[in-house]
């Protein structure tokens, strides 16, 4: 995007809150999902087991442990990332509007390689998924809950399901987060100039 | 859930003897692991065990706050049971204890008034309440059984336990011992259970916590005690949660 003083001064298009929050949440994310499929192995839902070399903890107690020590910090952060997006307007100035038809409509012209990149302003497909994973996580934060606490919160529990169905919804919004990672850090890495600025903050130069 | 995966506790056991308590979570860094977290200073392994242990003290804390004395665990109809019922252990279920039950006798000791020791025939004698509740495993899976003995707040009130401590221990017939804090043992669901679908579930005398995780349910009790010191347990004591409250 190309302002009006030219646009040879960098920009910030990522504020310093949002990259912080967004790193600790990938670091948050990450020891989860790893510690999550070490505590899957121990009693596996389906007909397969994560290879333990991709897991996180060793075994079961250690990966519990780290699971339980990681949950804090992606619920501290993740609500201190969804409130400041409410709260400064974020969340409507980049998310929104979400539009289905206007996310494939970007999907298709990517795919021909004619969907320019603008800094700091998210495509349509990019709203759909970035809103898509932030109600994955949330989620997967809900039904972990349901089933560390089934007795406590069981009316969380029963909201799933109960325990064995909100065993299946925690698993399914881990694969939707894993789903959207790869995508994510696909396309972070195969497109040029949008990682540096995620630590960066600034708009490199325009082209 | 095959029969080979429940009894995963116990396919850790070659793993867990290798593992000294301070050790099993460094094993537990793989190096995808490590050069995750080389950015963040928890490079040393002691600092992230030491983070580790911390958070999970924190989590106890946690867990005893949110725990409501007077919250019911949901229970189940007598067609929902689970059948046949997991059998789950550090061992074998070959290896289990078998115990005769004339000679049985329940001891007790630390913070407790009249430690006289119980019969079973005595302990049968005291008012007897069956439920049918959810155990769930620190595994993940979890079976509905059914369960009848005594109230444990019943139990203890009549032996004169010091209801203000802080622990109540087991000590087990298989060398398995667990402890859990005096409020969860007060809860009404908590029964000193008699009667279960099989011997192997712990004959004579089990613990019935609907309210913690299976572990934290000892079974082949044959010694209660009351304490103030953090007396740990079996699972625990390699690392599992202390409080692991459902
Ligand atoms: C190594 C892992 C990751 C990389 C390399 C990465 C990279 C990036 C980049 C470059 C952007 C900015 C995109 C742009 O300007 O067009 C971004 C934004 C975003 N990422 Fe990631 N990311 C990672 C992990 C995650 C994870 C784990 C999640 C969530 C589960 C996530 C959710 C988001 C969201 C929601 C945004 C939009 C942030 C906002 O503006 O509020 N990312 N990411």
């Amino acid at each position: 995007m190309v302002d009006e003083a030219g646009a040879r001064t960098p920009r910030i298009i990522h504020p310093l809150y949002i990259r912080v929050t967004h790193w600790v949440n990938a670091v948050a994310i990450f020891v989860m999902v790893l510690s999550g499929w070490r505590i899957y192995n121990a009693s596996p839902l389906f007909h397969f087991e994560f290879p333990a070399g991709f897991t996180l903890g060793g075994w079961l107690a250690g990966a519990l442990a780290w699971h339980f020590a990681a949950m804090w910090l992606l619920a501290l952060n993740g609500i201190a990332y969804l409130a400041y997006c409410v709260v400064s307007g974020h969340f409507r100035r980049r998310f929104l509007p979400i539009s289905l038809r206007r996310a494939l409509d970007d999907i298709i012209l990517a795919s021909q390689g004619r969907l320019d990149h603008a800094p700091g302003r998210y495509n349509a497909a990019q709203r759909l998924l970035y809103v898509g994973v932030i109600l994955a996580v949330i989620v997967a934060v809900l039904s972990g809950l349901a089933i560390w606490k089934p007795v406590q919160l069981q009316a969380l529990t029963a909201l799933m399901g109960g325990y064995e169905s909100a065993r299946r919804v925690h698993f399914f919004a881990m694969a939707a987060i894993v789903a959207f990672l790869i995508v994510h850090i696909g396309l972070a890495v195969a497109v040029k100039g949008v990682l540096a600025p995620m630590f960066t903050g600034r708009a490199e130069a325009p082209r | 859930m095959k029969p080979s995966r429940r009894a995963s506790l116990s396919a850790f056991r070659p793993q867990i003897t290798q593992l000294e308590r301070r050790l099993f979570l460094k094993q537990g860094l793989s190096l995808g692991a490590l050069s995750l977290l080389s950015g963040c200073t928890l490079k040393d392994d002691d600092a992230v065990d030491r983070l580790l242990f911390a958070m999970s003290r924190f989590n106890d804390k946690m867990q005893a706050a949110l725990f409501d004395p007077s919250r019911l665990a949901p229970t189940y109809a007598e067609a929902d049971v689970t059948a046949p019922f997991p059998f789950n252990a550090y061992y074998e279920e070959k290896d289990v204890p078998r115990i005769d039950g004339e000679s049985y006798r329940l001891q007790l000791s630390g913070l407790i008034a009249d430690k006289r020791p119980w019969s079973l025939e005595e302990l049968r004698a005291l008012p007897q309440s069956t439920q049918i509740t959810r155990l769930v495993c620190v595994e993940g899976w979890s079976a509905i059984g059914k369960w009848r003995g005594v109230s444990f707040r019943h139990f203890l009130e009549r032996i004169g336990a010091d209801l203000t401590a802080r622990y109540v221990g087991f000590k087990c017939a298989d060398k398995y011992y667990s402890s859990i804090d005096t409020p969860s043992a007060l809860h009404p669901q908590t029964l000193l259970a008699l009667d279960f679908a099989d011997a192997k579930f712990g004959y004579p005398l089990r613990l019935r916590i609907p309210t913690k995780l299976g572990f934290k349910n000892p079974k082949f009790i044959h010694e209660i005690f009351v304490t103030n010191d953090y007396a740990g347990g079996y699972w625990e004591d390699k690392g599992y949660n202390w409080f692991s409250g459902s």
